[in-house]
């Protein structure tokens, strides 16, 4: 097994490699350079800012120096902040955006995975309703918009009453600090989570093996925890392995509205800055941190399902 | 005799988009200690519900009326947690899929402790060795290898005799087996029907045998109700069902069953005319539309199941016999 799963780290080693070519011939592709927001630069500083960055020399040139300074782990000097390279960007935003994407990942999954427990027992009842609704809610109502409401109703109504919260900021972490931007970052995994979990549990508790668990006079308890939970878990492992990267990476819009100095603001402000180093070295990150997590998603299969073999299936 | 299960006026009903069906209907019969009683019919006829019932295994739509008791429970009325201390104890049931009917991602050991733990209070260890020992007493080969196995490591056949070393555990007063040999192989089936017939001996068990295979049920049940469109229509020992068949359905269904002493050269018949829909049963006897024997009585007034000979049947022939007799 373990085999196979070298190889499809192998494997991804080319889809990694795909994915940077198409995004820096892409970026280069975009108008406008990473000067061109500044204050009016005299011509002479243009010119030697764009040599500094070798950016005058033939584009496939960039391209390979790039790719050469890549296999040594270097991803080059950001060209908007320019007394760091974007190792160093990643270094100061990765930490951060990891550790509220993990908090925000255990809240959606605990929390998703108990509601959509409870409306899948409660199926067609207005208890599955109310789950049903809040899934809806949380889905619909995108990110920047529960993120400013979040902040109406905890920094400014609540304001001076013990639910009161920072309405952003980071403070180095303050634990108040993290409260809102996870639950903002968590509340739409928490609905997608809670839908999914709801189906998969509905379907695995029409199983012939849960008749068998049941006709043994198991307790009700036992035979959906112990029975049906496991296979039900499976689409939600499916869904969390994306899921997991994109939450970890940060998401741009919830960093931008709290001000959280994690990478995907970085990403934000790199992209509009056209500041090439800093927007392919998150996206790197992002692609790598995509193709890991399939694989762990295949790894977790493996242990949940025991048909799946993988040397079976690779032979 | 002293009976195990006795079941009165039974009724099943799904309620669905298309109003309610009536998928067992008024059905009432009991197996006695020891008893191995036959159920035959089409597909469905309510075999399976009639006993899902039971089992307080109904889908989510049913309700089921009357009376289900084994021993002092009525099955139908007990709550859950009481249904549950006699569910997979004193009466077990087997299920006609055996690829399915285990839990997939649990080991096969583990699904039989769990068994042991909770109905005999056996600690995991003592569970351990009883359910080997199990494993072994209906003839799995490396019984405490397989033990340690996932169910689709196993065959088919194998799969079968663990549902059956599950349903022994408790040593168990009834068994109901749904159609346990409908998803095996021929050879697979004979031995499977081996080892039940050998069970029932050994153990001493009462058991209900449900199966669209007449062929099945001649060399194991003492008893045979055969059931049509939600009904019992025929019930008797096992000779005079064979041998003298007296509903139209019963005689129909024995001419679509192969018997080893028929000439080669016989073709396999079948009952024409389509299977009752039961959503738009016929009035009077459901099976006249089938039935060669009609008459003009058994489109408008249903036959009830009147006792005749050793045995009970539903068919108003019956009335004309007894007044050619006087
Ligand atoms: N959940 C359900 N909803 C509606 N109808 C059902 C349901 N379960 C079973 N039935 C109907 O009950 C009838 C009897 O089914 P069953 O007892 O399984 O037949 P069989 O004799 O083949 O075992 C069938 O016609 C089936 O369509
Ligand atoms: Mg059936």
């Amino acid at each position: 097994m373990w085999s196979y799963f070298i190889r499809r780290i192998v494997i991804g080693i080319p889809t990694l490699w795909a994915i940077i070519t198409v995004c820096f011939f892409l970026m280069r592709l975009t108008p406008g350079g990473p000067f061109d927001s500044e204050a009016p630069v005299p011509p002479e500083i243009l010119t030697n800012l764009r040599a500094s960055y070798h950016l005058d020399d033939p584009l496939w040139q960039q391209y390979f120096s790039y790719l050469g300074n890549l296999l040594h782990g270097d991803f080059g000097p950001s060209f908007k902040y320019r007394d760091f390279t974007v190792t160093e960007l990643i270094a100061q935003g990765f930490p951060v955006s990891l550790q509220n994407g993990a908090a925000a990942l255990v809240l959606a999954v605990v929390i998703g995975v108990f509601l959509g427990i409870v409306a899948a027992l409660a199926q067609n009842t207005r208890r599955d309703y109310a789950v049903s609704a809040i899934a809806m809610t949380g889905i619909v109502i995108p990110n920047f918009i529960m993120g400013h409401l979040l902040i109406l109703i905890f920094g400014l109504w609540l304001k001076d009453s013990i639910f009161q919260l920072p309405a952003g900021g980071w403070e180095d972490g303050a634990f108040a600090n993290r409260i809102l931007p996870v639950v903002c970052l968590a509340l739409p995994y928490v609905a997608y989570i809670a839908r999914i979990a709801r189906g998969s549990m509905i379907e695995a508790l029409h199983a012939n093996y849960i008749r068998t668990a049941r006709a043994k006079g198991l307790p009700f308890r036992t035979v959906v925890l112990r029975h049906a939970l496991t296979s039900a878990m499976m689409p939600v492992v499916t869904f969390l392995g994306p899921a997991t990267a994109f939450i970890l990476t940060g998401s741009m819009v919830v960093e931008t509205i709290f001000q959280i100095p994690g990478i995907g603001r970085y990403f934000v402000q790199g992209a509009l800055n056209r500041d090439y180093t800093l927007v392919m070295g998150v996206t790197i990150l992002s692609a790598a941190l995509v193709i890991f997590m399939n694989i762990v998603v295949d790894m977790i299969y493996s242990v949940l399902d025991p048909h799946v073999r993988y040397d079976e299936a690779a032979s | 005799m002293q009976s195990v299960l006795d079941i009165k006026n039974l009724t099943v009903r799904f309620a669905t988009a298309d109003g309610e069906v009536a998928a067992v209907s008024d059905v009432s019969l009991s197996v006695g200690k020891g008893e191995c009683l036959g159920i035959v019919g089409e597909s469905g006829s309510g075999k399976s519900q009639t006993f899902m019932a039971a089992m307080g295994l109904l889908a989510r739509n049913g309700r089921a009326t009357g009376e289900v008791m084994f021993g002092y429970m009525n099955l139908l009325t007990a709550k859950e947690q009481t249904l549950n201390t006699v569910r997979g104890n004193k009466l077990a049931m087997i299920f006609q899929d055996p690829m399915t009917s285990l839990t997939p991602h649990m080991k096969v050991g583990r699904q039989l402790t769990e068994v042991l733990v909770r109905h005999c209070g056996l600690n995991a260890a003592a569970a351990r060795t009883a359910a080997i020992e199990m494993l072994g007493r209906v003839r799995i080969p490396e019984a405490a290898r397989r033990f340690d196995m996932y169910p689709h490591e196993l065959s088919g056949g194998l799969r079968q005799r663990v549902m059956i070393a599950m349903a022994l555990l408790c040593g168990p007063e009834l068994i109901i087996a749904d159609e346990p040999t409908t998803a095996l192989d021929v050879t697979v089936q004979a031995q499977i029907l081996a080892l039940i017939r050998s069970t029932r001996e050994e153990f001493n068990t009462s058991i209900i045998l449900i199966t669209h295979d007449l062929g099945v049920v001649a060399g194991l049940a003492d008893r045979v109700a055969v059931m049509y469109a939600g009904r019992i229509v025929e019930i008797g020992d096992v000779d005079q069902i064979f041998n003298a068949p007296r509903h139209p359905y019963t005689k129909g269904l024995l001419a679509c069953t192969p018997r080893l002493d028929d000439p080669a050269t016989a073709t396999l018949a079948t009952i024409p005319g389509q299977p009752p829909n039961l959503q738009h049963l016929p009035r009077g006897c459901a099976y006249h539309p089938r039935c060669p024997y009609v008459m003009d009585r058994c489109r408008v007034e249903s036959p009830k199941l009147l006792p005749t000979g050793a045995g009970q049947n539903a068919c108003f022939l019956d009335d004309l016999d007894v007044r050619a007799a006087s």
